[in-house]
């Protein structure tokens, strides 16, 4: 296998993106991230979309987005594992440069979610949740993980208060963010008084719906060097699935998934938890985030909530999570998220990330998760 | 001088309050009242609709102008909830008020704005020299689905003016309009309740257009916002006008004498026309006066009036918009409501 590098990356403003629709999002996207390579072609591409038919209407959204990239007659491939789409999207491009396959390979994602109304995106984004055994008796993603959330707390002892330090920890780090959807700081009192979503879930525990794309480029770390580009290395790949019903999971509160894929990213890149110097995790939810980073090892079971409490996942902690403010401050298009996180990664390992920029760090991770945990993409990445 | 010369409003007495709403439907009132600024609304009573409303609020206006109704060359109501879907309003309307039949009638539809489409039209043939006198209504008894958002907000009310070129209580300075096709919300035909783009109504529809009608007219009136002593925004809700008048640089003294939508409601075509007699009712001579409706589809009409000193003669005339407001109110639980509005259906 050939060593991958990361040569470009590129987003926009997400929001509520009224006067763009989906193919304009990707473009603007993905024609920055090319611009930042320095490259006018590509030899693949693969796009994260969980559900560009639900939300917009459109399917075979692979050939047209290559087809209003200019890059027809590349070859260009749709990837779907719900939100975990854009990472594994990353996934596959990375696979196809490392085997030699080609060279140069765009890897975007893009979600459009603000063309329907609220009822019809809950509808769309249920559909990653296991439909006979969850989304026919009523179960929505925040119904879903108010169950982990209150498993954990009944388990381990995690406080409201926890729940709530993680959301105002993104937007801390989203306050410094010019792209994020909601670029401000929040604080415990106002999640806790928030609007009660689903038990004990409320509106400022919850990413929002967000439309946005990013988009990133490939090549083997050989070339790179050769375009004189600074070389950001993936040197870990990992990819796992679970059960996607909570109901057959042994337990709820763990991320099977998320730590089989991690494993594997850690093998690979031969590193361990303690390597790691900065993290882009999953947070859909800020039970999410408390139990990911239990599952990719960085803190012991049971004590994610501990530890944000304590300020170990803060821009200044030891281990800093989401500086681009996450899920919930950043913005969740779904199939964007996980690309954008290695936006965040390279901007950060570059030393462009001004405000919330992380000092001195060289290897860093990104954790993208569909569903409620049943699938999950983790990457390692390093600064050569 | 073209301008109002008379206007009067009119207000159902029975009211609920988003409390009772919130309690049927598992629903969090303190986030409509604090989020929305609503606190209550009114509600008609089953023998109410948008032709005795309209009716009611054009007596008020008539005694205030004290003119012969049989010089008012033309009657316009507009509403999104004209009681017939053929048959006009307007000519029931003008026959009550014994302006037929030497007059011109007309329905308009145009969401929230239809009220202001029809002040439009009349002083703008009063203005042509083409009728002495013209009667614009805005009213409706608005419509919310069930549990929707909107049900908080959908009240009843109208306003009525008469436009003329003698005996001016308000002289219209400027009228402007500023309209896209933009999809926000919308009814189609044989569907009871309306449907709305939820967050979509906001930017790119009420504000965008507001914005734009109010940037519009001062520019073409050459006046700033500093100069206008007092503006009325459509009332959707409390947060929205509010809202707009920072954006548009105006001080919350000079939107609060018209902002009724606290304890109103939006009165769709009656809402900002509603606010205009509110400010009349407590105006000075001299006053400058802006307005800007919005209508859903979407667009604004924007009028400058400033006013004269018949004011004062003609202000006690007929009852006080926040007298109608704030006075005889019946508090009604949701069930009778739920009558009143047609929500359930009496056996046949």
């Amino acid at each position: 296998m050939r060593d991958v590098a990361v040569i470009g990356v590129g987003m926009t403003k997400w929001g509520e993106l009224w006067e763009k629709s989906l193919r304009t999002i990707f473009v603007e996207t993905a024609l920055l991230a090319l611009q930042d390579a320095g490259l006018d072609c590509i030899d693949s591409m693969y796009v994260g979309s969980m559900s560009s038919g639900l939300f917009v209407g459109q399917e075979h959204i692979a050939s047209l987005l290559a087809d209003y990239l200019g890059q027809t007659p590349v070859p260009s491939t749709r990837v779907e594992s719900a939100c975990a789409s854009g990472g594994l999207a990353l996934r596959q491009g990375f696979i196809e440069v490392a085997s030699g396959m080609s060279d140069i390979v765009l890897v975007g994602g893009v979600e459009k979610m603000t063309d329907v109304n609220g009822h019809e995106a809950t509808y769309a984004l249920g559909t990653a949740a296991d439909q006979e055994y969850e989304g026919y008796h009523g179960l929505t993603f925040p119904g879903l993980y108010a169950l982990i959330a209150r498993a954990h707390m009944e388990k381990y002892g995690t406080t409201r208060e926890q729940l709530a330090m993680v959301a105002v920890k993104n937007h801390r780090n989203g306050s410094k963010n010019p792209l994020a959807q909601f670029p401000f700081e929040i604080t415990v009192e106002q999640v806790i008084n928030s609007v009660m979503v689903a038990d004990p879930l409320r509106i400022l525990d919850c990413s929002p719906i967000t439309d946005g794309a990013a988009a990133v480029v490939l090549c083997p770390v050989e070339m790179a060097k050769k375009l004189g580009k600074p070389v950001i290395k993936i040197i870990g790949s990992g990819h796992a699935t679970d059960n996607i019903a909570l109901s057959s999971r042994k337990d709820i509160t763990w991320l099977e998934a998320t730590f089989q894929a991690a494993r594997r990213a850690y093998d690979m890149a031969g590193k361990g938890p303690e390597d790691i110097d900065f993290i882009e995790v999953h947070d859909c939810f800020t039970i999410a985030e408390i139990c990911v980073i239990e599952a990719l090892g960085i803190v012991e079971r049971g004590k994610g909530g501990k530890a944000v409490e304590e300020g170990l996942t803060s821009l200044e902690g030891k281990i800093p999570v989401n500086t681009s403010g996450g899920l919930k401050s950043k913005g969740h298009p779904v199939g964007a998220t996980g690309v954008a996180q290695v936006v965040e990664i390279v901007k950060q390992l570059r030393g462009e990330a001004e405000a919330r920029q992380v000092k001195n760090a060289r290897v860093a991770m990104a954790q993208n998760m569909g569903g409620s945990g049943g699938s999950t993409v983790v990457h390692i990445f390093e600064k050569e | 001088m073209e301008g109002i010369v008379g206007y009067g409003a009119y207000i159902p007495r029975n009211r609920i309050k988003v409390e009772e709403i919130a309690k049927v439907w598992g629903a969090d009132a303190a986030s409509y009242k604090k989020g929305l600024m609503l606190e209550e609304k009114s509600v008609p009573a089953p023998d109410q609709d948008t032709i005795t409303m309209s009716v009611e609020a054009a007596k008020n206006a008539l005694k205030r102008a004290a003119v012969d109704p049989r010089e008012i060359g033309a009657v316009y109501v507009g509403s999104e909830s004209h009681p017939y879907a053929v048959k006009p309003t307007g000519t029931v309307v003008a026959e009550a008020l014994g302006a037929t039949p030497e007059v011109h009638t007309a329905d308009f539809e145009f969401a929230c704005k239809a009220g202001t489409e029809g002040m439009f039209v009349a002083l703008s043939l009063v203005r042509a020299g083409e009728i002495k006198y013209g009667l614009a209504v805005g009213a409706d008894t608005s419509q919310g689905a069930p549990g929707d958002a909107l049900e908080y907000s959908a009240a009843a009310g109208a306003a009525a003016f008469i436009f003329g070129r003698e005996n001016v209580v308000a002289e219209a300075v400027e009228s402007y309009s500023y309209m896209t096709d933009t999809p926000d919300f919308w009814r189609r035909e044989y569907q009871y309740y309306p449907q709305h783009g939820g967050r979509f109504t906001g930017d790119p529809a009420y504000f965008k257009h507001i914005v734009g009608a109010a940037q519009g007219i001062l520019k073409k009136a050459g006046m700033k916002p500093s100069e206008i002593d007092y503006v009325i925004f459509h009332q959707p809700n409390g947060k929205f006008p509010l809202k707009v008048g920072k954006i548009l640089g105006f001080e919350r003294n000079q939107i609060e004498p018209g902002w009724l939508v606290p304890k109103l409601g939006n009165t769709y075509s009656g809402s900002s026309p509603m606010g205009l007699t509110a400010v009349l009712d407590i105006s000075k001579p001299g006053d400058m006066i802006l307005i800007v409706s919005f209508g859903s589809g979407a667009g604004s009409d924007a009028f400058i009036f400033r006013v004269t000193e018949r004011i004062e003669e003609v202000r006690d005339l007929a009852p006080k918009t926040r007298h109608l407001l704030d006075n005889n109110k019946v508090y009604l639980e949701y069930g009778v409501y739920a009558k009143f509005r047609q929500k359930i259906r009496k056996a046949a």
